[in-house]
């Protein structure tokens, strides 16, 4: 019931401010504050619902959407996706908060990504799961482009037609592979797909698994990025409006992993293991490769770019290493990556409006100037390289354990990236905010932008405190997800010897 | 043994919508005759429009009671209802469409709504003939009318050279055609499509495989021209180019709808019996249709162009589901025309309000006229085929009969061309929202009620198709079973 508000009321705060708030700018705000606003509040009261079984999918709608072939409009929401909802729901409002200046048509598109990303962490129906996936290529679409802004040697209009490219063309196989899995299941409903699998009356054989697995790894490896596919990412964050990068940086990235976490496990059990070896590889590379390339950018938006290149690579590591500790510090890191690095751009957001840029050299001794906002963006800095008893050291320590597990040179080569982390994001806030003290004043965090950092710092200090609020939710889904990870490889092959040491 | 060679009411009947437009293109000539010059004629496109009412009301009626007329040359059953709709629905979106271009140019007449009712004629034949007699002589009616239409800018240097090539290569093609019509009359001793089948599927008396094979490849030939796919393609982009918008988006939808039509019915009953020699052929035809319309588009700065190479790549598509050789197919293909219809109607619209159709001179659209933008945005996004668009359903329809069909390569590359695609449209959506409106732009005018009218509803059926494609595909499904 409560999903229904967090996905609905984005959807007509955006009809509202598309229709009549078109032109005023100032009620058109305050819509968009109210809807995202009550969607959040709405998120937040699922939690005690879900925290009681959270394996159980807590349905809220399953209505018949089109006859034939059956396609059910059903959403629900779980432990995995409940956090992931919040956070959605949180970022949305606090980038909202953060636009007071735009007009009405920036705010619905900001609502209807809002609603997309929500739908796509709560759909049950895969075909409806494409539909909101390939949805929220539209708001961004446009906000790109109307609203982009030239950043150095890219330009908004190639930035934006970059990304809608490469998301739509990686994921179009996709389709073809949920309706071959409709043709032979007779239904789009996952859960149900998943229960044939469990009763043994629906099977891939390993060569029909191989095909479908990359056609949906290829969806969300584009999406994610992850390292080959990487190339829309840098120049989609650098132009992107800063509102718009906070949703995107936050929460688009975490659409491919949460898709490859969800679905590509259970549903290709054989595939997923086949080809985890060299998935592995890739994040490694993509860990190591975007921590190194985000050492030399001049930009902080670039360099945060890349750095989510690196920290999504620690997700896909986790999500490969086919260990409860990994898959539970992606399934975590996913959140806490939402939260720092929403926090992140919201601040480079806020240096861009004082100074008209983010290049780095733009910037320094800032310290001094603005005292507040150099505080917040050291924890947000601190958090997201992984200091400990803050967010992300919790989730990048179980993914280095998982990964442990599941091959040692993975995790002593991930461990390497969290080292060049700290040193790319320290380097960056002393050059912006240490050294001699600038000239001209600028001015510190805003009332606004005060609020809107607040609950994103407290969320840090808390989610890299006291986990155990948050990580046994979708721990319990997590266990769900390695059982049925394994128990198709039972059903269908042989389980290899080493399995046996890794698999446990 | 006597035969009564007059026409029952019942069949009469079963013909009154043909009769209607024929009646109605005649009225329309005597009513210009009225007038001189070109320029305006008050109320003309209303007439033409009640009239293509009235035929929809009487294929509708004639729709209840299938069967056949005139000694088995024509089937009206569901299938020829639906393409006779969707070709009246065409004409009518074509007719609101020009009347405003036209007046514009001061070259209003009445030969031009006449020409288009009596191609229509054509089309509506095409769906519903069960001879292949019939299907000549209605591809021969649709296409002249069709040439002549093509030029009917006679000032206009690009009109003429669209309108000759149109009917030179036409008339090239349907030599094609005719020539395959007669191998077959020879080798089965009839034109009449069930007795070919008939004659086909009988071992005893089938003719030789290959002498057949040759028949049916002329006349696949004569309707891959007719439907501008490979490698028969080259003229559509340069007749829908230089040709009067209106009539551009007519002719990529309306002749295409019932060369489809016809395909389908020629095909799938009178080659029925050979069809595991021709599917394999259809499939690489589709194939190559996708890539050469796609990637050609790729490089195109004109719109005009442009959508006249997305119009052959939409027949690739329309192609694949045809070689899903299914009921679950011809559904597809039915939902794909009328989705395709509507959603490339609407990009032809936009296009018509203004003399300039370089990519260029659509910067900066969101701002000078932001309803046109969305509009036309609406209509690229269906073009792409993003979700909540009758496009993305329509090619849904398609790629899911074909992966039925376990045509896999098939699906995978026609997708992969599909994401191609989305560079071409997306382009214009970027050109319209990103870049900035040149210098020089003149004040745009507020486009005519008529043509607002066709924008709004082809972006409405857009969308309705997109959100609720129930009823469309329910209404193809039950329009897909062949009459025989």
């Amino acid at each position: 019931m409560y999903l229904l508000a967090a996905l609905f009321l984005p959807v007509i705060g955006f009809l509202l401010c598309l229709t009549v708030f078109r032109k005023a700018a100032s009620s058109a705000f305050a819509v968009a504050l109210g809807t995202s606003g009550v969607a959040f509040l709405a998120s937040l009261a699922m939690i005690p619902e879900i925290a009681q079984n959270p394996t159980k999918i807590s349905q809220a709608l399953s209505v018949n959407w089109i006859p034939y072939p059956p396609i059910h409009f059903s959403i629900g929401a779980d432990g995995l996706s409940l956090w992931l909802i919040v956070a959605t729901t949180l970022l949305s409002l606090i980038a909202i908060l953060t636009a007071s200046k735009r007009d009405g048509q920036f705010f619905a598109w900001l609502l209807l990504l809002e609603a997309g990303i929500v739908g796509v962490f709560s759909a049950q129906d895969l075909f409806l799961f494409f539909v909101f996936f390939e949805l929220t290529l539209v708001p961004t679409l446009f906000l790109m482009g109307q609203y982009g802004k030239d950043s150095g040697r890219s330009t908004s209009s190639a930035a934006t037609v970059k990304f809608f490219i490469y998301t739509f063309a990686g994921s179009v196989l996709m389709l073809a592979a949920i309706t071959y899995l409709f043709l032979k299941a007779g239904t789009f409903d996952y859960q149900n797909i998943l229960l044939q699998v469990q009763a043994g009356s629906f099977r891939l054989s390993p060569a029909e698994q191989m095909p479908l697995f990359l056609a949906f790894f290829l969806a969300f490896a584009v999406k994610t990025p992850l390292f080959p596919f990487h190339s829309w990412q840098a120049d989609a964050y650098a132009t992107a409006p800063s509102p718009l990068g906070i949703v995107m940086a936050g929460m688009m990235g975490k659409l491919g992993a949460y898709g490859l976490l969800r679905f590509c496990l259970p549903l290709f059990p054989n595939a997923a293991r086949e080809c985890a070896g060299w998935i592995n590889g890739l994040a490694i590379l993509a860990i190591l490769y975007g921590a190194l390339v985000a050492i030399v950018q001049p930009n902080i938006k670039r360099l945060l770019a890349f750095s989510s290149l690196s920290h999504l690579g620690f997700i896909v590591l986790g999500i490969f290493s086919f260990h409860i500790n990994g898959l539970d510090g992606a399934a975590y890191q996913m959140v806490c990556h939402a939260i720092t690095t929403g926090a992140l751009f919201m601040l480079a957001g806020v240096l861009e409006d004082r100074k008209g840029s983010s290049d780095i050299a733009d910037f320094g001794g800032l310290a001094s100037r603005t005292p507040w906002l150099a505080t917040t963006f050291l924890v947000a800095v601190l958090a997201s390289s992984g200091l400990p008893s803050l967010n992300n050291f919790v989730g990048e320590y179980l993914i280095l354990q998982g990964a442990a597990f599941a091959g040692f040179p993975y995790a002593a080569a991930a461990a390497v990236g969290v080292i060049l982390s700290a040193v790319y994001l320290l380097w960056m806030y002393q050059r912006t905010f240490l050294g001699p003290n600038p000239a001209e004043d600028t001015a510190d965090l805003s009332g606004n932008e005060t609020i809107a950092i607040a609950p994103l710092i407290l969320l840090m200090i808390w989610m890299g405190v006291n986990s155990g609020s948050f990580m046994p939710l979708q721990s319990a889904v997590n266990q769900k997800i390695l059982q049925q990870s394994k128990m198709n490889v039972e059903f269908r092959v042989q389980v290899p010897a080493a399995e046996a040491v890794h698999g446990n | 043994m006597e035969t009564n060679l007059m026409p029952s009411a019942q069949e009469l009947l079963r013909f009154l919508p043909e009769m209607i437009l024929a009646v109605w293109a005649v009225l329309v000539m005597l009513w210009e005759s009225r007038h001189d010059e070109h320029g305006t004629r008050p109320g003309m496109a209303s007439f033409t429009l009640i009239g293509l009412a009235l035929a929809a009301v009487a294929s509708i009626i004639g729709g209840f009671d299938p069967g056949l007329a005139f000694r088995n040359m024509l089937v009206v059953d569901s299938f020829a209802t639906f393409f006779r709709l969707l070709v009246l629905a065409i004409g009518a979106l074509a007719v609101m469409t020009s009347s405003p271009y036209l007046r514009e140019r001061n070259a209003e007449g009445g030969e031009f709504y006449s020409l288009l009712m009596l191609s229509m004629i054509g089309q509506s034949l095409m769906a519903a003939s069960n001879e292949l007699m019939m299907v000549f002589i209605g591809i021969e009616i649709s296409s002249i009318s069709s040439y002549v239409l093509a030029g009917y800018m006679r000032d206009d240097k690009r009109a003429n050279e669209s309108a000759l090539k149109y009917f030179l290569l036409g008339s090239f093609a349907t030599g094609f055609l005719l020539y395959g019509i007669s191998w077959t009359y020879g080798l089965t001793g009839s034109t009449n499509l069930n007795e070919i089948a008939a004659v086909l599927g009988n071992a005893d008396i089938a003719p030789d495989s290959v002498l057949t094979g040759a028949a049916a490849a002329l006349i696949l030939a004569g309707l891959c021209f007719k439907v501008s796919a490979f490698p028969f393609q080259s003229w559509a982009p340069d007749v829908y180019q230089g040709a009067p918008t209106p009539v551009g988006a007519f002719l990529s939808a309306a002749p295409k709808a019932a060369a489809f039509a016809t395909l389908l019915r020629v095909f799938f009953t009178a080659f029925e019996p050979m069809a595991d020699r021709w599917l394999p052929l259809l499939s690489i035809v589709a194939l190559l249709t996708m890539i050469v319309g796609n990637f050609a588009a790729l490089w195109q700065t004109d719109i005009k162009r442009m959508l006249g190479y997305s119009s052959i790549a939409n027949a690739g598509y329309v192609l694949v589901a045809v070689a899903a050789h299914s009921t679950l197919g011809v559904s597809a293909v039915l939902f794909y025309l009328a989705a395709y219809s509507v959603m490339n109607f609407g990009a032809f619209a936009v296009v018509s309000m203004r003399d300039q159709t370089e990519l260029s001179d659509f910067n900066g659209l969101a701002k000078r006229q932001p309803m046109t933008a969305a509009l036309m945005s609406v209509f690229m996004a269906s073009l792409i085929g993003l979700p909540l668009t009758a496009g993305f359903f329509g090619k849904f329809y398609i790629f899911k009969s074909a992966i039925d069909a376990e045509l896999y390569w098939l699906v995978a590359l026609g997708l992969l061309t599909s994401a191609v695609a989305a560079f071409y449209y997306v382009r214009v959506i970027v050109a319209m929202y990103v870049k900035p409106v040149p210098e020089d732009a003149v004040e745009l005018a507020i486009p005519a009620p008529g043509l607002q009218a066709v924008l709004f509803v082809s972006a409405a059926l857009t969308i309705g198709f997109g959100v609720f494609p129930g009823w469309l595909l329910d209404w193809a499904t039950r329009s897909s079973g062949l009459l025989r």
